[in-house]
């Protein structure tokens, strides 16, 4: 049942927040109620699934229903859209015109609308509804990328939709060659755990053509090389709190989560060679994404090539076809997405006061606002992945997983790239972070105090994480890969 | 008495040309220079979509194709071309392109070679089964999949561009149609309803595009790019 309640809650956020009241705490104060219920039922979800042993919690049978790994998406997507709403609450006051009641209202009913879609990802379980629920994820996020309607905002939301939904017909496609071969392999259920059944007797051609077409639909989705021109654009032209929840939700955790799911489907044929394609593909990505962060000149682009390597590792790593590997795929997922909106928050709140995106024009940060500067520092060695935040521990186990497994080329290339975009993202940060403050800015704003409490509430899992991995979160993580390779 | 050899084959030849018309359609799509006569062939294109669900359902006896082709005429001949120009002012329509990427005889001689690369990939696959509509609808299906890409990426407009995504879903919805009819309902409702938003979505983009720039021409947006 509560997995129907994580479908409502969103819906009937967004409707509330449509109410016309003239005032514009209302339609934020609903969102961030919203979003703490969804916490509160994602964690008593988590704890069912725990006690359970990570079996399936089923609310209708062959349709909605998921296991360990989709608990740990949601509970991520629940977390992540609690703080980004808080982050909203004082953006949206920021932005918009002290009379300007109707655009709050509907940022904040979209908003409840592409939560509600990203929680029904992980939830169906019925592969075809999936897809719907994937493709709506994009299509009820254009207008909140457009949001800023500028010329650039507009150009930005345009190329996503396009470039997106043209991988969602590829996918169906896709997908469509895959049920019709789980017909022909004697399937019943056209469900994650049907087809893993079958995933040994599918024909092999079809399961080729079927792996090409949702490998290239789904990658074009989350922005995976060589599809990912879209994905700095959307991602930088957002405001910082759609940002935060496009970037580190939507393409890194769910989108991923798709491809993470049909890999052990693909993999049952070992002629497909489906593991050496998503490191293949993740490789690209890290690689071109770590060169891409060396010249880039706007913060929020950086943090969205990081996204793509980010993408790219939780990719090789699921590829590499070892327990420990998927293991660190899992906490890389689980360590990136709340880093990452941690990071688009802390660009926010550069973005406000510096009121430019470009790293030139930025220095002295940290003497123009202790905050903003502490937090661009923090959340770029997070990402950056040094010790002690979580990123470190996911990327240093999926390493020594890599090691173990044999496969020195790959861990080699993953190292590697991983050190070229540390540099990159150091670098940059640091010049804005230091230096002489130019002139411009010296004048500190008043920050909302909304954005001290995004900003607080996001560090604590980025660093707590990092520190150590308490037991109940490790066993429930390998909970998650059994489930998903069972 | 009926001779039910007879009744097979005519509906098979029915299907066939309807198969062959919708491939036409996506040519006529890549061919008109005018909005207008575009979104026309994308109309008869879900039409003949409708018509091969209907026949492929009367011929296997499989009643919710019928639904399918009822939700298809409803949404995509009906509600959606009504919504793009709901959203999008008239001038738009009657606008002819003068800029194409490639001029239209090359561009017909692409979409050719496009349409036998689906045949050579589906090949295969048509052996697993000797169903006589998974024959043609199959690789018709990715032909027309494959040249709604290529529409997307020489149309410099932006509502031909739009109905190249909605001809794309359209060509995995007629391989669906033979190859997974028995697919739940509830999927093929759900993609219906998602086109729609798509397309309501993209027309309201449209028209702020439209707004902004006194134009909808895709090719000035190059704002947004590396260094």
């Amino acid at each position: 049942m509560e997995l129907i309640f994580l479908l409502f809650i969103p819906a009937i956020a967004s409707i509330l927040s449509l109410v016309p009241v003239k005032n514009r705490d209302y339609p934020a104060l609903v969102t961030v109620i919203g979003s703490l219920l969804d916490v509160v039922i994602t964690l008593h979800l988590a704890l069912i699934a725990y006690y359970r042993g990570g079996g399936e919690i089923v609310a209708i049978n062959h349709l909605i229903s998921t296991d360990a790994f989709g608990i740990i998406i949601v509970v991520l997507t629940a977390f992540v859209g609690f703080t980004a709403s808080i982050f909203s609450w004082g953006y949206m006051k920021k932005v918009t015109e002290a009379d300007n009641y109707s655009k709050v209202r509907r940022y904040y009913a979209r908003y409840n609308l592409f939560m509600l879609s990203m929680f029904a990802v992980p939830i169906f379980s019925q592969i075809a509804v999936m897809w719907i629920a994937v493709e709506l994820t994009t299509i009820l996020s254009v207008f909140l990328v457009s949001f800023r309607n500028t010329k650039e905002a507009l150009e930005a939301a345009w190329k996503y939709a396009i470039l997106t939904s043209m991988g969602a017909a590829f996918a169906l496609f896709g997908i469509l060659i895959l049920y019709w071969s789980m017909k022909l392999a004697g399937g019943d259920y056209f469900t994650w755990n049907g087809l893993k059944q079958i995933s040994t007797s599918i024909p092999s051609y079809a399961a080729m053509t079927s792996f090409v077409f949702i490998l290239i639909g789904f990658g074009a989705k989350a922005g995976l090389v060589p599809l990912h021109v879209w994905l700095p654009d959307a991602h930088s032209q957002a405001p910082s709190p759609v940002s935060a929840l496009l970037s580190p939700l939507k393409c890194s955790t769910v989108i991923i989560y798709v491809l993470l799911r049909f890999l052990p489907i693909f993999s049952g044929d070992s002629s497909l060679y489906a593991g050496n394609w998503y490191e293949v593909i993740g490789l690209l990505s890290m690689g071109v994404s770590a060169f891409l962060i060396l010249q880039v000149k706007d913060y929020k682009r950086l943090f969205a090539f990081s996204t793509i390597e980010q993408m790219g590792i939780i990719l090789t790593a699921a590829g590499l076809l070892a327990n420990g590997a998927h293991y660190g795929a899992l906490y890389q997922m689980f360590s990136q997405a709340v880093t990452k909106s941690f990071c688009f928050f802390a660009a926010g709140t550069v973005l406000t006061i510096t009121q430019t995106q470009q790293i030139e024009s930025i220095k002295g940060l940290v003497r123009i606002s202790p905050i903003a500067g502490i937090a661009l520092i923090i959340s770029g060695f997070a990402i950056a992945g040094a010790p002690p935040f979580a990123v470190f521990l996911g990327e240093i186990t999926i390493l020594k997983s890599g090691v173990a497994a044999g496969q020195y080329l790959v861990t080699g290339l993953m190292a590697f790239f991983i050190i070229i975009s540390f540099i990159g993202i150091m670098y940059n940060i640091n010049r804005m972070a230091f230096g002489k403050p130019s002139e411009r800015y010296t004048s500190t704003k008043q920050l909302p105090v909304s954005y001290s409490m995004a900003l607080g509430i996001a560090v604590i899992p980025v660093i707590l994480f990092g520190l150590y991995v308490p037991v109940p979160i490790s066993e429930f993580i390998n909970l998650a890969v059994s489930s998903w390779w069972r | 008495m009926i001779d039910h050899t007879t009744t097979f084959s005519i509906f098979t030849e029915l299907a066939e040309l309807s198969a062959a018309l919708f491939l036409l359609t996506s040519f006529g799509i890549i061919a008109m220079r005018q909005v207008q006569a575009s979104l026309i062939m994308f109309i008869l294109q879900s039409l003949l979509l409708a018509m091969s669900a209907i026949i492929l359902g009367y011929q296997y006896a499989i009643n919710h194709l019928f639904v399918v082709a009822g939700v298809t005429i409803v949404i995509k001949c009906m509600l959606l071309p009504w919504l793009l120009r709901y959203t999008i002012r008239k001038e738009v329509y009657a606008r002819r392109e003068i800029l194409q990427v490639l001029n239209i005889p090359t561009s017909l001689l692409i979409a050719v070679a496009i349409t036998i690369f689906a045949y050579f990939i589906t090949s295969p696959l048509l052996k697993l089964s000797n169903d006589v509509a998974i024959q043609f609808n199959l690789p018709i299906g990715l032909a027309v999949l494959l040249l709604g890409a290529y529409t997307i990426m020489v149309r410099t407009e932006a509502v031909p561009q739009v109905i190249g995504i909605l001809s794309m879903e359209n060509g995995a919805f007629f391989a669906g149609i033979s190859i997974a009819s028995n697919l739940p309902l509830i999927a093929e409702l759900a993609a219906a309803f998602d086109v729609l938003i798509i397309a309501l979505v993209m027309g309201i983009l449209i028209s702020k595009i439209h707004e902004h720039t006194g134009d909808t021409s895709i090719k000035k947006m190059t704002i947004l790019k590396e260094g």
